[in-house]
């Protein structure tokens, strides 16, 4: 019995080649590090574009890389393509 | 990380414009940049760059430079490490950075590195450069983005694609990013007027004064010193250890002042070089590159080619938009396509929305970032046709932007839904601005512009340490590239309750922080500031427990005010309030040095909007353009220091106006850059400018304890369409290229007649 | 290649130096004498950072040999201060912020202190068009146009 919460997570568009068009997944995680391990669990296709760096927008606030940063059913949460800057 | 209460008012030190620390030796010549240390004992290295667009590099002979009076040593890739190696996608970034810091068996572009010699002096340097012959076997080149799509483009390097490519496009295109929302049929169908164009924008360069050089040394024994100019000495440091099997913490790097990098310098090119040298030669090497190879071997930023289709109601209101970017970035992935896109219609808030970017590969040099890179570029083809829908349906352009305006709660363009963000106060205050009003000369054009960036935060170590008679040591990790120790200092000042005068801010070396990521991203005042108030906070939570020991009573029943420590309330006690300077006189004897600190990867850097005018005169007899009027409005959530603020704003329009009017990379036939220089790559010359207006609006970002917002690299997105916008009233006809130099304007005329 | 002795003077004083006939005064002047003020950002004469004056007049020392300094007068950014304090030109870049990176600004300042030794009452034009062979990358110039204007008034004032 799992004791995380579901939480959803929406994926941009050029991603539904992996998740067989799915461009919202739900995962049970506490945590973005919990959320992408869970998405890479659901749509192993999504492992490189995870591993290789992705950011992650909960409610508009941008998570550049931090795993630790909590996630909760009521987040509107966003994968997002990893930032930098020049 | 929870977020701090917000302070944004009530300030001592933030806000006002005090000198800069390293204002007197800057006016004085003493300042040290990269190319101007030396040691005892030090050799000159200088790179044998390809004259080739793309070449099989056959053999390489260096007997006759070897054999020169003076030269010490000579490398070729077969110095580097072979156990980095190549793999499509971010894995394979370390091989990419090696193979553009010393070719293998190819040169991918004109002025590609394939070997490098140090000798005694520059000039014997040189003259054994000349002295390495290598044999090429010329190979079919492309510099062109859209030819480099075609079928029967030549194949730069096979087994670089992505997985997220479509089947069937060419091996060239590496990446692909597609993201967007809602129902763009139904949206267009919406529509009184749908536009769609075609745009494009030429490759700049960040053209800091400047050149790459540093000065390295490397022992036998794998200890290595190195001083250079970038703008992150932390990854030069990883970057170097990687190429040349070094460990990490063995390399100490040092960064110099620096002499602009825009960008630029958050690459590294020419310091393996010079560690590899060092290494065979066993003595210091020094490599200054010179302002051709600047051109021909460092970053650019990436060309794109661009279709944008937008639709919009007689009321001004956008039903939808959509775009397909298209960007080179040189020989290797890496095109900054995926914020091209992102950041295109981030302005807008919009029912159905859809953008597609490429990166592409051709044989140029591998591009490096430019100040908010992809998207000044975006927001060219976007507030173009912005523009052109508000002329042909009578409408303003402000109250038209101000009518789609993102805010807080819609949802944006790239997915998520906003924050609290500035635009509509940006829009609101060019809308009030005097220059919106002024009328027009005869043969001027007025145009606008928004503009987008992401903000970033990154790794962020920061020391404090509080000297005996009270003065503050602050070491930060960001090399300051626009002022920051200035800015540091104040936010130091501000949180312990001291003069600006008392707190020295210096630039650590690696050896004395943890790591910090790069000065990019506009994050230097976000989160190096963040980091130092953080450390403040942590030196005075350190100050208040001695101020409570010496008076035996509890720790939280001290509060810090005014630079003192004093009783919080009554039941305190009846104290002195107990200032800085007299508890750190007596700190080695009351628990030892007070030093306070920061660790960590903040996340709350929040986004930036800004929004231009520009008036333009364009002399149709010979197709110059001139600036007659330009003033910025952009969102800094909170000035630390005004003065620089203005010069990050100022500094982005002139950059912008030069991307506008007259800079790109030209190539001929051949592949061969053939304007390698200040004089045939113009930049913007103060004869060329106006004054440049800057209105610093204060939208408080949450993620930071004074609500502070990058401003480095949003200044530079809108110039581009702005000017295009302008030029394009004043010529009555619309410019679709840049840059809009003479020729172009007279063709463009010429068709229009 | 044998070298060349030359005898000139820089900032006031005599100094004398050996090279190769090759060099120009910007090397003699960096890498012979140590005096690292003046800079090369491209070694063409486009971009004014080696800016000097030899014998009152403003040049670009990278397109200078070493060995047409002798005899000379030559001044450069290290010579515009006295032993007791700045040039109000050095005070008022500082304050105005008027350099954002500092790499122009050795350059700019020996051109503008030329200027204002010719011209103490220069129009914003006149001062644009002087400068206007010293690149900057950092400021748009607006600032560096203001303090240079300014420092001008603030000169005649005081003369």
């Amino acid at each position: 019995m799992s004791l995380k919460p579901v939480v959803k997570i929406h994926l941009w568009s050029g991603l539904r080649a992996f998740t067989g068009g799915e461009d919202v997944v739900e995962v049970e995680a506490a945590t973005i590090g919990e959320l992408l391990n869970g998405l890479v669990a659901r749509h192993p296709g999504l492992e490189d574009i995870v591993e290789s760096g992705v950011s992650v927008a909960i409610d508009g606030k941008v998570i550049a890389s931090g795993l630790s940063e909590a996630v909760a059913p009521e987040n509107e949460i966003w994968l997002m393509q990893r930032l930098k800057g020049g | 990380m929870a977020l701090d209460s917000l302070k944004t008012d009530g300030f001592k030190q933030i806000g006002t414009r005090p000198n800069r620390p390293d204002g007197l030796d800057k006016v004085t010549g003493r300042a040290l940049y990269g190319a101007d240390v030396t040691a005892p004992g030090m050799l000159w290295g200088v790179i044998v760059r390809s004259p080739h667009a793309h070449a099989k590099i056959v053999k390489i002979d260096t007997s006759k430079a070897e054999a020169m009076d003076g030269v010490k040593a000579v490398v070729t890739r077969a110095d580097f490490s072979d156990a980095i190696q190549p793999a499509a996608g971010p894995r394979g970034e370390m091989w990419n950075v090696l193979e553009n810091v010393m070719a293998g068996d190819k040169a991918l572009y004109d002025g590609h590195a394939v070997a490098a010699v140090a000798a005694t002096s520059q000039l014997a340097a040189r003259d054994a450069a000349k002295a390495i012959v290598v044999e090429y076997e010329v190979l079919p080149h492309v510099t062109d983005v859209d030819k480099a799509m075609a079928a029967d483009a030549p194949v730069i390097r096979e087994g670089a694609t992505e997985k997220s490519v479509p089947e069937g496009m060419h091996p060239n295109v590496v990446r692909y990013h597609e993201s967007g929302h809602g129902d763009l049929e139904a949206g267009f169908a919406e529509a009184d007027l749908v536009i769609e164009d075609t745009f494009k924008t030429e490759a700049t360069h960040q053209g800091y004064i400047e050149p790459h050089a540093c000065l390295g040394t490397l022992g036998g024994d794998g200890k290595g010193e190195l001083w250079c100019c970038t703008q992150g000495h932390w990854n030069v440091q990883k970057v170097c250890a990687a190429l040349l099997g070094l460990e990490t913490s063995q390399l100490r790097v040092t960064a110099s002042e620096i002499g602009g990098g825009f960008g630029g310098k958050t690459a590294v090119f020419i310091e393996p070089v010079a560690l590899a040298l060092s290494r065979k030669a066993n003595k210091p090497v020094k490599i200054v590159m010179n302002r051709a190879d600047v051109f021909r071997a460092t970053g650019p930023t990436a060309s794109t080619s661009m279709d944008i289709k937008i639709g919009m109601k007689k009321d001004g209101t956008i039903t939808a938009a959509s775009g397909l970017f298209r960007c080179q970035g040189g020989a290797f992935p890496g095109a900054p396509m995926e914020f091209t896109a992102m950041c295109a219609f981030a302005p807008y808030n919009l029912q159905a929305v859809k953008q597609t970017g490429f990166d592409v590969m051709t044989n140029r040099p591998k591009q490096a970032a430019y100040r908010a890179p992809g998207s000044p570029m975006a927001a060219f083809a976007v507030e173009s046709v912005i523009d052109q829908l508000c002329n042909q349906l009578g409408l303003d352009p402000i109250d038209t932007r101000l009518k789609n305006a993102s805010r807080e709660g819609t949802q944006a363009s790239f997915g998520p839904k906003w924050d609290r963000i500035g635009l509509v106060e940006t829009l609101e205050a060019a809308k009030a601005h005097p220059h919106y009003s002024e009328p027009l000369k005869e043969g001027q054009g007025r145009g606008v512009s928004c503009g987008f960036w992401f903000n970033h935060g990154g790794e962020t170590a920061v020391s404090l340490a509080l000297s005996e008679d009270g003065t503050v040591q602050l070491a930060v990790g960001t090399p300051d590239i626009g002022g920051s120790r200035a800015s540091m200092a104040m936010m130091a000042a501000e949180e312990l309750g001291i003069p600006y005068e008392n707190v020295r801010c210096t630039i650590a070396d690696t050896a004395t922080l943890g790591y910090n990521e790069i000065s990019h991203g506009s994050r230097v005042t976000y989160a190096s500031g963040l980091a130092t108030i953080k450390a403040a906070r942590d030196a005075v939570k350190k100050l208040c427990a001695r101020a409570a020991a010496k008076w035996g009573i509890e720790e939280d029943a001290v509060k810090w005010e005014d630079g003192c420590a004093v009783p919080s309330g009554p039941n305190a006690g009846d104290h002195e309030p107990l200032p800085l300077a007299k508890i750190t006189a007596k700190m080695g004897a009351t628990g030892g040095p007070i030093v306070g600190h920061f660790e960590a990867t903040p996340e709350g850097a929040g986004v930036s909007f800004a929004t231009h005018i520009v008036d333009a005169e364009v002399d149709k007899e010979t197709g110059k353009t001139t600036i007659s009027r330009y003033t910025v409005v952009q969102d800094a959530g909170k000035a630390i220091h005004p003065t620089y603020v203005e010069g990050q704003f100022q500094g982005g329009a002139a950059q912008g106006i030069g991307w506008a009017l007259n800079e790109e990379y030209i190539y001929g036939e051949d592949g061969r850059l053939q304007n390698a220089g200040f004089l045939d790559y113009r930049i913007p010359v103060a004869s060329d400018l106006p004054m440049i207006d800057a209105v610093i609006v204060e939208v408080p970002n949450p993620g930071h304890p004074y609500g502070v917002r990058g401003v480095g690299e949003t200044s530079i997105c809108p110039p581009l369409a702005a000017i295009a916008n302008a030029v394009s009233a004043a010529a009555g006809v619309r410019l679709k290229q840049l840059p809009m130099s003479p020729p172009r304007i007279l063709a463009a005329l010429g068709t229009h007649d | 290649m044998s070298k060349v002795h030359v005898t000139t003077h820089i900032n006031g004083d005599e100094v004398d130096f050996l090279c190769d006939p090759r060099e120009t005064v910007l090397d003699v002047l960096r890498d012979r004498l140590g005096m690292t003020g003046a800079k090369e950002g491209c070694g063409t004469g486009d971009c004014g950072a080696c800016s000097v004056t030899v014998d009152g007049r403003l040049v670009c020392s990278c397109l200078m040999l070493g060995v047409e300094a002798a005899g000379k007068e030559i001044t450069t950014v290290e010579g515009i201060a006295t032993e007791a304090e700045l040039h109000p030109l050095q005070q008022k870049f500082i304050e105005y912020a008027a350099l954002q990176c500092g790499i122009c600004t050795p350059g700019i300042l020996v051109a503008a202190k030329n200027l204002l030794e010719r011209n103490p009452d220069p129009t914003e034009s006149e001062v644009r068009y002087w400068l206007a062979g010293n690149l900057c990358r950092c400021t748009g110039y607006d600032k560096i146009i203001r303090a240079v204007m300014d420092t001008a008034a603030d000169m005649r004032e005081a003369s």
